[in-house]
């Protein structure tokens, strides 16, 4: 039987919108996967060091305060020094679709903007995460 | 309120038809749905006649405007006297730039402000904290000290408006701030009105902008709200919210049932701080949402004025008829906007606008259309404010008190919103009171339950969500987002180092000293903190000096 996904389900800054973040964490689990909720206030540091230590495969950051520029590369930068390189890294929440090109070219795999349903994005980390 | 022998002729007549025409085109056609539901899950019958509301009395239940229990309102004359307080909350980049987007609001007809705050200055950080990265000036103004405050109410004389502040675990600094800025100004205290969030618990519950744990960020609650009471009769000490339980996903009566059980938690104590109950409670203050369902949100409305009526006399022995009002603010929904189509939300905010004129609201802020895309442009944000206008000078919905009374679906559903809302406020009593039924954990379930069900209905397509289940379409990606300057993180740290450089740095630390001291004893904070801003301490140093003292606040999750 194949090993079940763990994933880092994180709310990087100060940002107290969490119902996404919750919502995800519990369907994430019914779909099977491994779910670790950081809580608020994480900074990219604490995010990459919970990876580490949970030895997770994916790591979902959700941003509804703007910041995504700032902390979700970090968190792929931070990853990658750690020699991380082959967790999966997505993120989603209040996004401009103009913003997208950059957070992909920095190395967070997929954006999910509001609406997105949700099986969407489990069947994205079914698909993408690292196998076990 | 009918006759039992009219009562019986309706019964009668409603079999008759359920028999006849409705079973006959039934057969022919079923309806589209088997269960008709409220977008809180609530079901809906076929239709509601007196039946439904024979038990009601008009006189105990309803009775009049301004009058015992204020199901129909607060005021007497309500619209017809004075509409709501057309209220837009706005705040970005820095005090410069929210001021001038606060004359633009002022000039085209708003009548009063509010303000939102960065998330540091709302977690009690300065611009240059290093949890502080990426996010001044993002979702509110940066405010770190008694210099920004000038600048964002520059040209505005705080006794012409009044000013509503969205601030919560650091409201005394920030209240200490303006009050001190109207000193400066020449206005006394008690021609200053306004208001400030101060609601401490929902933040725990929901918000995530706490910063002390429950007991000790109470204590300042409390205290703002005891000096307001001797020093600034016409501040509303708290504006116990709801708002932000129904973003997370409480149904509408869950909404008012959580709002009215941190509001028993704030008034129990007030009281047990030794304050006569009608000293305060007049100022209370509350802030809902409105979604979509116009009908239901009403009845939400009258059915939590009736609650909170019967639970500052009956409960708390209030005599005074202003401690038991329900006056309240209200924002439209966020989390009904879509990115999809955003254009579609502007019908949204409308019916949501048009839910608030006839639930009877005292002060409202309509969302903009983009903002499930980014933080309102001015075009968006003067469509949302014109959408308060027509409402409120062509809608109809002014002219008459409370106009949806009698309506047998609104007197039943507020019926039972009632009852809904009672029986949270017994199971909460029972588990100990409000503060134990968040460290439970039972609040946040609930909501995060409801949460759950409404996102499972929009992916099975049980409800419609349009632009996101149905009727959805290929479009570009939308263009003229507004965008926050990066540079005003540098902007701000550097204000900050001048300020601490060229502060009386004597003065600063005497007021600092003399705060911890006074936070540490039982004497309210409030006067330490208005030296303090006086003496140009910012708002992260003053929310360290309690963060030594009390501790921080870590939640336990409940996923």
């Amino acid at each position: 039987m194949a090993k079940k996904i763990k994933i880092i389900v994180a709310k990087p800054g100060l940002d107290g919108h969490d119902r996404g973040a919750k919502l995800l964490a519990r369907i994430f689990a019914e779909e099977g996967m491994e779910v670790v909720y950081t809580g608020l206030r994480q900074t990219p540091e604490m995010i990459v060091a919970a990876a580490e230590q949970e030895d997770a495969d994916v790591v979902g950051l959700s941003s509804l305060s703007g910041v995504h520029n700032y902390f979700f590369p970090r968190v792929v930068e931070l990853l990658k020094d750690k020699g991380l390189n082959d967790v999966l890294v997505v993120g989603g929440g209040i996004i401009p679709v103009e913003d997208y090109d950059f957070l992909q070219k920095s190395g967070v795999k997929a954006i999910f903007g509001p609406g997105t349903p949700t099986m969407e994005i489990v069947n994205f980390i079914k698909s993408n995460a690292r196998a076990r | 309120m009918f006759d039992e022998k009219v009562l019986e002729k309706i019964k009668a007549g409603k079999e008759k038809w359920d028999q006849g025409p409705v079973a006959k085109t039934l057969a022919k056609a079923p309806e589209q749905k088997p269960v008709f539901t409220t977008i809180s899950g609530t079901p809906v019958e076929r239709i509601y006649t007196p039946l439904d509301i024979a038990g009601l009395d008009y006189e105990r239940d309803l009775g009049f405007p301004g009058q015992f229990p204020y199901t129909r309102g607060v005021q007497p004359t309500m619209y017809r006297g004075r509409y709501w307080t057309m209220r837009q909350y706005a705040g970005f980049g820095s005090a410069k730039d929210t001021n001038a987007r606060y004359r633009y609001l002022l000039q085209q007809g708003q009548t009063g402000l509010s303000v939102a705050f960065q998330l540091p200055t709302q977690a009690g950080y300065d611009s240059d904290h290093p949890l502080s990265m990426g996010e001044v000036g993002k979702v509110g103004v940066a405010v770190d000290s008694i210099e920004d405050m000038k600048v964002l109410f520059d040209g505005i004389p705080l006794d012409k408006v009044t000013t509503s502040m969205t601030i919560n675990a650091p409201a005394t600094v920030l209240l200490g701030m303006y009050l001190a800025l109207a000193e400066e100004q020449g206005v006394p205290w008690d021609k200053v009105g306004g208001t400030v969030q101060n609601d401490v618990l929902k933040e725990i519950i929901c918000r995530g902008q706490y910063i002390y744990p429950p007991k000790p960020t109470m204590r300042l609650t409390v205290d703002l709200i005891e000096f307001c009471q001797k020093h600034v009769p016409r501040w509303n000490t708290i504006s116990i919210s709801g708002y932000h339980i129904r973003e997370s996903g409480s149904t509408a009566a869950q909404e008012m049932a959580f709002t009215i059980a941190d509001g028993i938690a704030y008034t129990q104590a007030c009281v047990e701080r030794g304050m006569d109950v009608d000293s305060f409670a007049p100022r209370l203050s509350f802030f809902f949402n409105a979604f979509t369902n116009v009908l239901e949100e009403v009845a939400k409305f009258r059915a939590g004025r009736r609650y909170w009526a019967k639970v500052m006399r009956d409960r708390f022995k209030a005599k005074d008829p202003r401690s038991m009002m329900l006056r309240y603010h209200v924002q439209t929904g966020g989390v009904t906007l879509t990115a999809q189509q955003p254009l579609n939300n502007i019908v949204r905010v409308a019916l949501q606008t048009y839910a608030t004129a006839l639930g009877g609201a005292q002060s409202l802020h309509t969302n903009s259309y983009d903002e499930a895309l980014c933080l309102p442009t001015q075009e968006a944000v003067t469509v949302a404010l014109r959408t308060q206008q027509i409402v409120a000078e062509e809608s109809g919905a002014t002219d008459t008190i409370d106009p949806l009374a009698g309506c047998y679906y609104v007197e039943k559903m507020t019926d039972q919103i009632e009852q809904d809302i009672d029986d949270y406020i017994k199971k909460i009593d029972a588990m100990g009171g409000t503060l134990a039924a968040i460290e439970q954990g039972f609040i946040q379930k609930e909501i995060q339950n409801s949460a759950y069900r409404f996102q499972k209905e929009i992916e099975s397509g049980e409800r419609i969500y349009v632009g996101i289940n149905k009727y959805t379409m290929e479009e570009p990606p939308p263009t003229n987002l507004l965008k926050v300057d990066m540079s005003v993180g540098d902007v701000e740290a550097a204000k900050l180092k001048k300020l601490r450089a060229e502060r009386d740095q004597a003065k600063w630390k005497a007021a600092l000293d003399n705060l911890r001291k006074v936070s540490q004893t039982d004497e309210n904070v409030m006067p330490a903190v208005i030296e303090a801003v006086k003496a140009k301490a910012t708002v992260g140093e003053i929310c360290d000096v309690w963060r030594d003292i009390y501790g921080q606040y870590r939640p336990k999750e409940f996923v």
